[in-house]
């Protein structure tokens, strides 16, 4: 396995290469500048600027010393934030996005595993149906609508929590509810369904047939092959998190990296953008690495090597 | 009624009906059945698929599935256990009561080791510390006679074979001592000399331990060998018992009497010696997986180990071999399904290697017929939309009229008639569904036809009709056959020139005749003996 996970990250080298090049070269392609405002700056004022920044030099140029800087850590100046590099911005950042991720990651898997469970377990029951009803609620709803009506409800009427910040535990609840709330909803109804199809496979039949209590044949046997497919959505759903965390970060006025996304790419911040884009691409490549992994540990019958 | 009070019965079933609600109403799968199991008896419950046979036993252990529901009584040496509470049913089975599945492939947790599932049944009945129950599995592993039982242990179910599993199910069954062992069709998913294996390893723990044994089969070859008693059921209800001797020598129904004739029977005669090659293949090598290389496993495997065969017209040749042989492989290897390498002849012309364009004007003359007549037809296309599917592709030039004309004498080859060409396949049973996946290939007016294991999944009594089909569409279209086959009474049947597979290798080969009653080799022996003297190998054994 261990040489599967060295084949694995080397492949990843060329992956984020081609993504790199890509995004650089497209963001080019979009109209505008960093200094474009609404009053026009003076053509002089402007080449300075450019100078200054190296946009004066060939396209190929800048490409070649933005590959090589990033090489060596560097992810380039801001454009806006004047006095800092990107890499600085993102470093401030990106612990307070993570740990919001990866509270809502772990709060949408075991919420998810247990409510997919108990509709598997009770199966076209109101139990079922309500638990579905929710979780189609929770897909459906936008976290641009849940988080202003948590932030209300919570916060200003009922004044339990509070409303923004960062720092202490209790400022954690809202944005992680409602950044997991989406994800709660789509590993509930995963799990609800492969639980199904385990409860009626032919080895919980065996479990069941030798006496096992309920919790050993539902706990034991089904779960850990029920809860797999949701282990493959950990991917694609820790992409959904660092992008769903740009409305709430900014609902809840949290400073991490997701308000950077939408400043950047306003702002023609082509550093900026392009930071972004490379920690995004490097957590899903790491991400899925990390699933495969796990789904080789769960199941004894995945080998990689 | 008064209850009769039966010391020396282990299990008494009474009146049991079970039901079964569906989107089409309430389907009766059993209609009041009563039967009993002495202690130390083996009894065995014989059926064709859908007789209800194994819904019994699956209410009796609070199994069925939930929309399920049984009445009447079922009682554990005097205690009612029919629809039980699940803990109360718990201390039961497992415990008094356990059971083995036809399916060893999937009847074990493939997430957990041998040793984790092993324990479970101990601990939670036998109230055994962890320790303890690892030392009783490895007795148990011993006792089923599993070869290198420390190291198995450790196994996950997939690093095991069917038969390998299949003995670990026993070793499940037999860990708290029970009294009775449900065995469901625990032999059927097994090759004839693993079968003959377990059956042995059953009687001589039985002998040996002293539980009843009711098993439930529609194999009546095993239930001669095996069983003192017999119960043979119909549709859901009984048709008639009694001890196993009277049974097949005696037998009271029309309906056992059938069940008993309908062993294969017949034979076929060799096409003249100078009769055209119509398919051949020689030297034929399929190989598997990749090669190594940096940071990567050798994972090359060869199924089909250079084999040369002639198929000539209107012969049959079968193939037999146990799983694993690759007898399907060479199949598809020689209908170039499969990159092979080797020269493949069909009519004078060299087809090996071609690409899918290029094969596409061979494809009508060489067609094959599957073994799962409910996965290989498109569950979403009518029977007419299938048949004629392949005309579509063929002879582009036919008339929708011209087609229609086609599918509908294509059906009546098959026996079914031209009305049932709009309905879908689930509205067949088995045996018919086999004929529209014939009626499929023969439309086609196909010179070869491979057959892979065609009968396998149909009862015993379709498998005589289809065997009746094959060999009247053998002499009408003056068809050959590659007959590919585990099922050696079936291969006997059918064919005039037999193959024995192992490992990719043809171990033996020659007239049916000669290899069936004169094999010269110990392996086509072995399986020959396993196959049509299942009695005589208990006996001996036991013995």
């Amino acid at each position: 396995m261990l040489s599967y996970a060295l084949r694995r990250l080397l492949s990843a080298i060329p992956t984020l290469f081609i993504i790199v090049t890509a995004s650089f070269f497209m963001m080019r392609l979009a109209p505008g500048g960093p200094f474009d405002q609404e009053r026009t700056l003076e053509a002089t004022v402007m080449a300075n600027l450019n100078a200054t920044f190296g946009l004066d030099k060939p396209l190929w140029q800048q490409y070649g010393i933005y590959l090589s800087n990033l090489f060596q850590g560097d992810m380039g100046p801001s454009f806006i934030y004047r006095d800092k590099r990107v890499h600085e911005i993102l470093a401030e950042g990106l612990p307070i996005s993570v740990q919001l991720g990866a509270t809502a990651l772990i709060l949408a898997l075991v919420l998810g595993a247990l409510l997919g469970s108990i509709a598997a377990l009770r199966q076209n029951t109101k139990t079922d149906f309500a638990v579905i009803a929710v979780a189609t609620f929770g897909i459906t709803v936008p976290n641009f609508v849940v988080a202003p009506v948590l932030s209300l409800v919570f916060a200003v009427i009922l004044s339990w929590l509070p409303a923004q910040g960062w720092g202490q535990w209790n400022q954690m609840i809202l944005p992680v509810i409602a950044l997991a709330l989406p994800q709660i909803a789509v590993v509930t109804r995963l799990i609800r369904g492969s639980m199904i199809e385990a409860l009626r496979s032919d080895h919980v039949r065996t479990a069941r047939a030798y006496g096992l209590p309920t919790h050993m044949v539902v706990g034991k046997h089904a779960l850990r092959a029920a809860i797999l497919p949701a282990i493959s959505y950990l991917g694609p759903a820790a992409a959904a998190l660092l992008t769903g965390s740009i409305v709430v970060e900014q609902v809840f006025n949290l400073p991490g990296i997701g308000r950077y996304f939408v400043i950047g790419a306003l702002n023609r911040d082509y550093t900026l953008v392009m930071g972004t884009v490379v920690i995004v691409a490097v957590f899903v490549v790491v991400f899925n690495l990390i699933v495969d992994l796990l789904y080789a540990v769960l199941d004894p019958r995945v080998r990689y090597d | 009624m008064a209850k009769e009070i039966h010391k020396d019965r282990v299990l008494e079933i009474d009146d049991i009906r079970v039901n079964f609600d569906t989107p089409d109403g309430t389907v009766e799968a059993v209609r009041g059945v009563s039967m009993h199991v002495q202690r130390g008896e083996t009894v065995a419950v014989v059926g064709e698929s859908g007789s209800g046979k194994s819904q019994i036993m699956m209410s009796a252990m609070g199994l069925l599935a939930s929309n399920g529901h049984a009445t009447g009584s079922v009682r554990y040496r005097g205690d009612e256990i029919l629809n039980l509470p699940v803990k109360k049913l718990n201390k039961i089975r497992g415990a008094k009561i356990s059971m083995i599945f036809q399916e060893p492939m999937t009847s074990l947790d493939p997430l957990y080791t041998i040793q984790d599932q092993l324990c479970e049944p101990l601990m939670v009945h036998g109230g055994m510390s962890r320790s303890k129950a690892r030392a009783r599995v490895l007795e148990l592993l011993k006792l089923v006679q599993i070869p290198d039982p420390e190291r198995r242990m450790k196994s996950y179910p997939y690093e095991m074979s069917g038969g390998q599993r299949q003995r670990v199910m026993i070793a499940m069954a037999l860990a708290n001592d029970p009294d009775l062992l449900i065995a469901d069709e625990p032999t059927t998913a097994l090759d004839v000399t693993i079968q003959a294996d377990i059956l042995h390893l059953l009687a001589e723990l039985q002998a040996r331990l002293g539980m009843s044994i009711l098993f439930i089969t529609h194999d009546l070859g095993i239930v001669e060998a095996f069983a003192d008693r017999v119960y043979v059921m119909r549709k859901g209800q009984l048709e008639e018992e009694g001890a196993t001797e009277q049974i097949f020598h005696n037998p009271a129904t029309d309906y056992t009497r059938m069940l008993l004739d309908a062993e294969p029977s017949g034979e076929k005669y060799a096409p003249d010696a100078d009769a055209e090659v119509m398919l051949s293949g020689k030297d034929v090598v399929v190989t598997f997986g990749a090669p190594g290389g940096f940071l990567r496993k050798d994972t090359q495997f060869t199924a089909v180990k250079g084999i040369d065969v002639a198929l000539h017209q209107e012969q049959t040749i079968g193939i037999v071999g146990e799983s694993g042989s690759g007898k399907s492989t060479l199949g598809r290897a020689l209908l170039q399904l499969l990159p092979s390498d080797g020269r493949v002849v069909y009519l004078g012309q060299e087809i090996s290697g071609l690409d899918r364009s290029h094969m596409k004007p061979y494809r009508d003359g060489l067609q094959m017929v599957f073994q799962d007549p409910y996965g290989s037809l498109s569950p979403r296309m009518t029977v007419s939309e299938i048949i004629t599917e392949g005309l579509l592709v063929h002879e582009p030039g036919l008339s929708q009229r011209e087609r229609a004309d086609r599918a509908a004498q294509a059906l009546e080859d098959v026996g079914l008639e031209a009305s049932m060409r709009n309905r879908f396949p689930h509205e067949f049973s088995g045996g018919q569904r086999q004929r529209i996946a014939i009626a499929r290939a023969v439309v086609l007016r196909p010179k070869v036809i491979v057959l892979d294991e065609p009968t396998s999944a149909l009862d015993r009594s379709v498998q005589k009709q289809v065997i009746e089909l094959l060999r009247r569409l053998q002499k009408e279209h003056s068809l050959s056959y590659l007959f590919i086959s585990h099922d050696l009474a079936v291969v006997r049947a059918l064919s005039d020139y037999v193959m024995v597979m192992r490992e990719g290798e043809v171990v033996e080969q020659g007239l049916t005749e000669q290899v069936f009653d004169n094999p010269t080799q110990e392996y086509t022996r072995d399986l020959m003996r396993a196959a049509f003297d299942l009695r005589e190998i208990l006996r001996e054994k036991l013995a």
